[in-house]
């Protein structure tokens, strides 16, 4: 058991304290960093999907008042590493993707940038692409593992003869659609080459993490990269790992004699170059009894990855962990295609990989007749099915219960198409929901403390607009057992000690632990009245319980859906939450966490696709007026609530992530509410109206 | 972008004569979707002549009973109008049914009916197009066309219109006052835009240099029973799949007369005369709604991805019909 904080900023809603600087407009991000003589850089992208450039003509470009430098990989500088074929950028002519850099322009203005990269004439030798992803292909392969780590396949049981003898058995096959990240602010990169070596103002989940990645790419020391990063406008993953662009950047900044490169990606640049969710396709076959107690649960993928580089999303991963079940087979194939590089989206794996499953619990409460909640409690495990580990806690049920008490679910007729209210038909859906509770090694902190009982708390951390700086002050406030307002927090900066990228939802858990640890430690030593410069610095604490227990946050999704009985419209006029994810540091930026994966699984449930078109090989619909993200409009009546749970096993603080939970089981949901409105039974997102029209 | 010369038209003449003698000129109203296209490389004029302040933003009530709008009054401004609020509440409806809040604050009207198709291969210069680059192909018909037309295409282009305001203003038989060099004209609305046949870079009929100062919209008793519902995936800014503007004029349980257009489905906004043929002299009934979409939508041809829009363009019609029937046609207010 980790020793306990006793909460007392912790759990309280204390507003953003960046949130002045933020809607004021004096929070600076990386784009806006006021620089001396900075230049701009255009990208131009590559308009096949598979091939060679053959020539560039780059004098018009070249001549153009306000151009100070044009790339291409003839001239670009050389890398020293081009390991990670993502990150190789304009180092040789071949292209792997329509969109690809195939060379940029240097401008004294972004508008003369944008101007010349359109004058670039890039001549191709065009070769035949792929990039479809279908289940019949003969060409799909097991990769090694899924991301991060988990065994690609596992298999428990006799699932065959499992299904063969049960009773009930749901075999259907669903699919999710690709899905691109669009952070509120686009990716950007600002780089300074000089003397010191590569300074980098990046749009980043994490500085040190960028540090690490782009450092050996250029030959340079880890210590002469510094990157900055203190607000960044979104991530949702997109922004967890450096991607091309910040190679480009760099690249950039070696010619321009240290003056400083700006890049911000356009909208529609984002679609190619920054990763994505991978489509998938997924068959679910459950057999049960008539009682609706589970005999067997299969669950295989199919999804894509790129041709230069693997991301395989972990996709049936949380199948494993469920529902009890004597019998389970998980597996994931891959198609490699000519398409960009697929990565991290809100809850990879969980996000997609809940939607099969959840829609296929709901297909066998049909088929049993037994309520949908009813149905996931019966088969609720004692123990994690998977590892036969002890969960550390474990409130699915209570979740469940919860939400059904609050949505008025008791109130509730199966019966499917069965409620009318003017011209639209109703219907309600359930799901469950989860998301491991991870946590990484590696962060460190330093406290020192300053005159006037003040303490300054460093971590490279990061804030993509989820509140780490307000919620580590809470933590730090907690830990050190002062007021909030005698910390000074430093967070964003690699020169800074060193900190884990805000993903998986671990942020608050490794730099909470961390900063707790150090605390302590900093109070053993230094006791209740430290004099002022005293300073100590330590790593993230080991969690023995982590062996011991099975650890993951649940919870409940319901919606209700009209579908209209003329147009085939489809809206979503209520959506309730309930979580079970240890202590709530802060309800106020929790609540914001949840409702904002909530909705984006609404976005997901009915409207992101990203249109991958076979004849040019690339995604078409590739800006905001095509790619829909729901609007408020599409968003009513939205609620999310936690459960009190304790959880002493996890960290100091109690707490398990919430960044990503609130996607989880969002789409099934949406999708079951669907089915009860219509009787229609819709498994490839998103739900159009076209699914309900003859 | 591309460099470009910016004026501003001090009057209307002038800026006919400006944009006449410069064939890489074009006339800036709101901006919404020419600075689009100029980011994007679609257009690349190399002069505006910025329209937005001249003369044209007075909405008045025409001899007879019709209302002449200015070329320059804002989609938003429109909308609210009380006049176009209790004569012709499709119009409004339209307009409000279509882009955003913000972009209707800055669109006008002559603007709005000018804006270009949202083709995604038209609005990507990576993409061949025949409205962006007469013979090059459409890369449209052979790729996803969910959202491409059904009524009215041709080999050379599928696309749709993008505009609301114009699908009512076709269904109320407004006409767009034009000035040229060779002095002023009035084009009925509905021959305003062209079908695509073998010339798809052409979205109207009007030549180059012509400005759009004005639409009329004639006197229309019935037009108080009146509506348009628009059809899409999310709830707010996003193109129609389907639209639908009628008015319905009802006596004694039988249509007197009708007004039916549809957005969503042509290179223009798509009056629907076989449809309104069949409404006149016919019981105000569901079988009469049904068979007058029917009409319309017996030459539809599909694509692809949009086979779906023929079912959801006939029930919407029908809906629509069906409730302005059972409307009282003495009221104005809606539900």
């Amino acid at each position: 058991m980790t020793e306990p904080l006793r909460p007392r900023a912790i759990g309280t809603s204390l507003a953003r304290l960046d949130g002045r600087a933020k809607v004021t407009g004096t929070a600076i991000y990386a784009f806006e960093q006021p620089l001396e003589r900075a230049t701009y850089l255009h990208p131009v992208q590559a308009t096949i999907a598979r091939g060679r450039v053959t020539a560039v003509d780059t004098a018009t470009a070249e001549a153009l008042d306000g151009v100070v430098a044009v790339l291409t990989h003839v001239n670009a500088p050389r890398l020293a590493s081009t390991d990670d074929a993502e990150l190789a950028v304009l180092q040789s002519d071949e292209v792997a993707f329509r969109g690809q850099f195939v060379g940029a322009v240097i401008a004294d203005t972004p508008e003369v940038a944008r101007h010349a990269a359109s004058l670039m004439g890039v001549s191709y030798d065009e070769q035949p692409y792929d990039v479809q992803l279908r289940a019949d292909r003969d060409d799909l392969y097991a990769p090694e593992v899924v991301n991060p780590s988990f065994p690609t396949d596992t298999d428990d049981g006799d699932v065959d003869a499992a299904l063969e003898s049960a009773a009930l058995t749901v075999d259907q096959t669903y699919s999710t659609a690709m899905q691109h990240n669009n952070p509120m602010e686009p990716h950007t990169t600002v780089a300074i080459w000089n003397d010191d070596g590569l300074t980098l103002y990046d749009s980043t989940q994490g500085v040190h993490a960028v540090r690490t990645t782009v450092a050996p790419v250029f030959g340079l020391d880890p210590e002469r990269v510094r990157v900055i990063a203190p607000h960044v406008g979104g991530g949702f993953g997109s922004k967890g790992m450096p991607h091309a662009h910040v190679v480009l950047a760099g690249l950039a900044a070696q010619v321009t004699s240290g003056r400083p490169v700006k890049l911000a990606l356009t909208r529609q640049q984002m679609f190619s170059l920054v990763g994505y969710r991978t489509p998938t396709i997924q068959r679910v076959r459950l057999g049960a009894d008539s009682d609706g107690h589970l005999a067997a649960i299969a669950h295989d993928v199919v999804e894509q990855t790129s041709k230069i580089k693997e991301f395989a999303e972990q996709t049936a991963v949380s199948t494993r962990t469920m529902y009890a079940s004597p019998n389970r087979r998980t597996s994931h194939r891959l198609a490699a295609l000519d398409v960009p590089v697929p990565s991290w989206m809100r809850a990879p794996g969980e996000c997609p990989g809940m939607f099969g499953p959840e829609v296929a619990m709901d297909e066998l409460a049909v088929a049993c007749g037994i309520d949908p909640i009813e149905l996931r409690v019966r088969n609720e495990p004692a123990t994690d099915p998977e590892s036969g580990l002890p969960y550390s806690s474990r409130n699915l049920v209570g979740c469940l219960r919860e939400g059904a008490r609050r949505f008025g679910w008791d109130r509730r007729d199966p019966t499917p198409a069965a409620r009318r209210d003017g011209g639209w038909l109703v219907g309600t859906g359930v799901a469950s929901s989860t998301y491991p509770a991870y946590r990484q090694p590696g962060s460190v902190a330093n406290i020192r403390s300053g005159p006037d009982g003040r303490f300054t708390v460093r971590i490279g951390a990061a804030d993509i607009g989820t509140g780490t700086w307000t919620t580590l002050t809470q933590i730090a406030a907690d830990a050190l057992d002062v007021p909030v307002e005698a910390v000074d927090l430093q967070i964003g900066d690699s020169a800074l000690p060193m900190a884990t990228v805000a993903g998986g939802s671990s942020g608050i858990s490794n730099w909470g632990s961390t900063i707790v640890g150090v605390a302590r430690a900093f109070r053993d030593k230094y006791g209740p009245d430290p004099a002022d410069g005293s300073e100590t610095e330590g790593e993230t604490p080991d969690n023995p319980a982590s062996e011991r227990f099975a650890m993951h946050a649940f919870g409940a999704q319901f919606a209700e859906v009209r579908v209209h009985a003329d147009t085939g419209e489809i809206r979503v006029p209520r959506q309730l939450g309930v979580f079970a994810v240890g202590r709530i540091i802060n309800p106020r930026t929790a609540r914001s966490q949840f409702i904002g994966g909530m909705t984006m699984g609404l976005s997901m449930a009915l409207h992101e696709h990203s249109v991958m078109d076979p004849s040019s090989g690339h995604v078409v619909n590739h800006d905001f007026a095509e790619y829909h993200i729901a609007t408020n409009a599409d968003v009513g009546d939205i609620d999310a609530v936690w459960l009190d749970e304790h959880d002493p096993h996890l960290n100091p603080m109690g707490s398990k992530g919430i960044g990503e939970i609130g996607i989880v089981g969002a789409a099934a949901a949406i999708a079951n509410a669907a089915y009860h409105a219509t009787g229609t039974r819709v498994r490839d997102l998103p739900i159009t109206a076209d699914r309900f029209l003859p | 972008m591309i460099p470009f010369d910016y004026q501003r038209a001090a009057d209307g003449a002038s800026a006919v004569a400006t944009v006449t003698r410069r064939p890489g000129a074009a006339f800036l109203g709101g901006g919404t979707n020419l600075v689009d296209h100029m980011k994007l490389g679609v257009a690349d004029p190399d002069l505006l002549v910025d329209v937005t302040r001249l003369p044209y933003d007075a909405i008045e009530q025409l001899p007879g009973g019709g209302v002449r709008i200015g070329a320059t009054v804002r989609n938003s401004d429109l909308a609210a109008d009380p006049l176009i609020r209790s004569r012709y509440p499709v119009l409004s409806e339209a307009l409000l049914a279509g882009a955003s809040g913000q972009l209707r604050n800055l669109a006008t009207t002559g603007g709005n009916l000018l804006q270009r198709t949202r083709c995604v291969y038209f609005q990507d210069v990576t993409t061949p197009c025949n409205k962006r680059q007469p013979g090059a192909g459409c890369s449209a018909i052979d790729g996803w066309t969910r959202n491409h037309a059904i009524l009215g295409a041709s080999e050379h282009c599928v696309a749709t219109h993008p505009s609301d305001m114009a699908v009512a203003m076709a269904a109320l038989d407004a006409a767009v006052v034009v000035l040229g060099a060779d002095g002023e004209r009035s084009i009925p609305l509905v021959d305003f835009h062209r079908l695509p046949g073998d010339e798809p870079q052409r979205d109207t009929v009007l030549e180059h240099g012509e400005l759009i100062t004005a639409v009329d919209v004639p006197a229309l008793g019935f037009a108080v029973r009146s509506a348009y519902r628009k059809v899409r995936d999310r709830a707010s800014y996003a193109f129609a799949l389907v639209s639908v503007a009628a008015a319905l004029d009802i006596d004694g349980g039988v249509v007197r007369d009708g007004r039916v257009a549809l957005g969503g489905v042509a290179h223009k906004p798509w009056r629907a005369t076989r449809a309104e043929e069949r409404l006149r002299g016919a019981p105000a009934d569901d079988a009469t709604f049904a068979a007058a979409a029917d009409a319309e939508l017996a030459q539809a041809r599909p694509l692809r991805d949009n086979g779906f829009k023929v079912a959801m363009a006939r029930n919407t019609l029908v809906a629509v019909l069906r409730d302005l029937a059972a409307r009282d046609q003495g009221t104005k207010d809606r539900p």
